[in-house]
């Protein structure tokens, strides 16, 4: 910005008359972020604090940022959320859907505080919320795998029977099925969002059964390398994880959380921050799917990434009718949409799925 | 069986044989330990400290053989504080133990945040010539690598050594009444380290097979559990090192299953089979404190205690 002179004497005089007033707005936003997991994991709190390191860079020295990573979903969470909302924070996201109730009570206490919560339903004056449609990418890398499969068998490793990973493995098994109606996504939960081990062996039961690609909806890389091991595709989950499969690592599907934070400081910044709902995907860029593997055939590619195209478009929703469930009977009318609402709480898988979700 | 099912058949055998081995290096250092009186509850700490050591070493391009040396080296090293603490300074053992467990986790992660994300070579696998060559059991028993042949052979050394060897018969002696041994004549504090660092290094081996063989990556907190799954092993086998063997690959038979069990259609709750390891160890503690000659037989007298030399 140039200074002239003479705004330059006025904004000198400005500041010895407001002095105080002056010092308090050239303060930065205080950013808080809340982490369930570690920085370090490469899965999910990892794309999170991407998000947080773009605000940084985008804002600079407007804004100062606070992470505090593995806080627990329970009674220490609002302990942490409460001691940033005491220190000065002004803005707030808690990114796992444990730190519901703790982030509602704390904004409670704190009217003045703006709170966004992520995956979670609960919402105030001073509380929002957020979250990612991650079963658009889970269609589309869907229609890829369908393509590619050569034993009409492919893999998906769940960790817990909540809805968003039924709606995952459901996305996953409508996207394949689009393409391939012979090809059928066999289940195997293992109960943990991140256990290396596991995943492992749950990846070695699936080609066991002969699945030539496999989707998970944990936090490892070890998917991704027992595939390279044996030769067959993987495709990765919240980041990119090529590095552990040069052959096998088909796409992943990347949660992108920077667009959202940054639209979000800067709406505080300029005061026009409102308390919203958001569920953005591939349209807001909240959900990419990561560079597909230079061997993958050019016509799979290019039709996973028109289907995304068309997702990102809003000219195609991957839960359109019909929709039969396992059982062969009929749940989605041709045609139809599944509602965001009953999205929300699905709780069925749709024909195609083989294994059942524990009750 | 088609020749199909008896592929799945060695894999599924095989995959339970990975998932329990680094159950069988971290109960069986554990057992040595508490064979001499010492409760050690830092095995996960420990595991990880030998996971991303012995990964870091592999990653700067040091062989495979320094790898594993450096995990063991990594565990004892965090053994070694336990021993100043408890032994030394003759702090409570299970507060020691679990400071360690929950250092172990944050400066594996601290020291390891380079290493995130970085891709090594596996270790190799070593078929025993021959005896891979064996319809099913050659997959599933004789194609595996070197630390799980390890931890196999692992299991008679301890025995003979705990049961055989004078040596053996003074660690479970210090275990048993550390007074009395004492008043022999033999260093109850010296034996008591050195079993201590035994466990520390088998808890390395045991972390370095989860970074090095099992998933070659390393991420902060990759063992998940498993430290404490071998401590409740290590009183489910009632301090015998062969129970401690098939207490691991029951329970690794078990993970393993529940895998394959979802695909047969056989509906097993994974929570369930979560517990299992803690329920069966309770119910061992059940069965054999119902005896006072059981007790007598089994666990280490002196198990936790700490000793005064002066009294």
């Amino acid at each position: 910005m140039k200074i002239t002179r003479r705004a330059g004497l006025g904004l000198a005089l400005a500041m010895g008359l407001f002095g105080a007033t002056q010092a308090l707005a050239a303060e930065p936003l205080k950013v808080g972020f809340v982490y369930v997991g570690p920085i370090g994991d490469h899965g999910y709190s990892y794309q999170h604090e991407q998000g947080r390191l773009a605000v940084e860079k985008h804002f600079g020295d407007k804004v100062k940022t606070t992470y505090v990573e593995n806080v627990p979903e329970g009674a220490d969470a609002e302990r942490v959320i409460r001691q940033l909302a005491s220190s000065g924070h002004e803005l707030i996201f808690t990114t796992s859907f444990g730190f519901m109730n703790p982030t509602a009570k704390v904004a409670k206490q704190f009217p003045k505080v703006k709170f966004e919560h992520a995956t979670g339903y609960m919402r105030a004056p001073n509380l929002a919320t957020y979250m990612a449609r991650f079963y658009e990418g889970r269609y589309a890398s869907g229609v890829a795998a369908g393509r590619l499969t050569k034993s009409n068998k492919l893999g998906y490793i769940a960790s817990f029977p909540i809805p968003e990973v039924v709606r995952g493995a459901n996305a996953f098994t409508l996207g394949a099925r689009s393409v391939n109606p012979k090809a059928e996504v066999r289940v195997v939960w293992v109960n943990s969002w991140y256990d290396p081990g596991k995943e492992r062996e749950a990846a070695e039961a699936l080609m066991a059964q002969g699945v030539d690609v496999i989707a998970q909806h944990t936090d490892s890389a070890a998917p991704v390398q027992a595939a390279e091991e044996k030769g067959v595709w993987a495709i990765g989950q919240a980041s990119d994880m090529s590095r552990f499969g040069a052959k096998s690592h088909l796409t992943a599907i990347i949660d992108d959380w920077s667009g959202y934070y940054i639209a979000r400081v800067q709406a505080v910044l300029d005061g026009k921050w409102t308390s919203t709902d958001t569920w953005d995907g591939f349209d807001k860029d909240m959900v990419r799917l990561a560079p597909f593997n230079p061997s993958t055939p050019a016509a799979v590619r290019d039709e996973a990434l028109g289907v995304e195209r068309q997702i990102k478009e809003h000219k195609f929703h991957p839960f359109t009718g019909p929709i039969k469930d396992q059982s062969g009977k009929e749940v989605v009318a041709a045609g139809q949409i599944v509602p965001d609402s009953d999205l929300l709480k699905m709780n069925w898988f749709v024909e195609g799925v083989v294994g059942s979700i524990p009750k | 069986m088609s020749e199909a099912e008896l592929a799945t058949l060695a894999a599924i055998l095989a995959a339970m044989i990975r998932a329990a081995t680094p159950l069988v290096f971290a109960a069986l250092g554990e057992l040595v330990t508490e064979r001499a009186g010492v409760l050690n509850l830092g095995l996960e700490g420990m595991m990880l400290m030998g996971a991303v050591a012995a990964f870091g070493t592999a990653h700067a391009g040091a062989g495979h053989g320094a790898a594993m040396a450096a995990g063991a080296a990594a565990g004892v090293g965090m053994s070694l504080l336990f021993a100043f603490l408890a032994l030394g300074l003759r702090a409570n053992q299970v507060a020691c133990g679990l400071a360690l467990s929950i250092f172990g986790v944050g400066l594996s992660a601290f020291v390891g945040k380079s290493l995130v994300g970085t891709p090594i070579a596996a270790l190799p696998a070593l078929p025993i010539p021959l005896l891979s060559e064996i319809p099913v059991l050659g997959p599933a028993l004789f194609s595996h690598d070197i630390l799980v042949y390890a931890s196999i052979l692992a299991v008679p050394a301890i025995s003979w050594f705990l049961f055989r060897t004078r040596a053996g018969l003074v660690l479970r002696a210090v275990g048993e009444n550390h007074d009395a041994a004492h008043d022999i004549g033999y260093g109850v504090l010296k034996v008591r380290t050195l079993a201590v660092m035994f466990g520390g290094a088998m808890a390395g081996l045991a972390g370095a097979y989860l970074s090095l063989a099992y998933t070659p990556m390393w991420v902060e907190n990759m063992s998940s559990g498993r430290g404490w799954i071998a401590l409740a092993l290590v009183v489910f086998a009632t301090w015998v090192p062969v129970r401690a063997l098939m207490g691991a690959y029951l329970f690794g038979g078990v993970t393993i299953l529940q895998l394959h069990a979802q695909n047969w259609g056989v509906p097993v709750s994974a929570q369930i089979l979560a517990m299992l390891p803690y329920l069966a160890t309770i119910v061992v503690l059940v069965l054999i404190s119902r005896d006072e000659t059981k007790i007598k037989l089994n666990a280490p007298a002196c198990l936790g205690k700490v000793f005064h030399s002066g009294r």
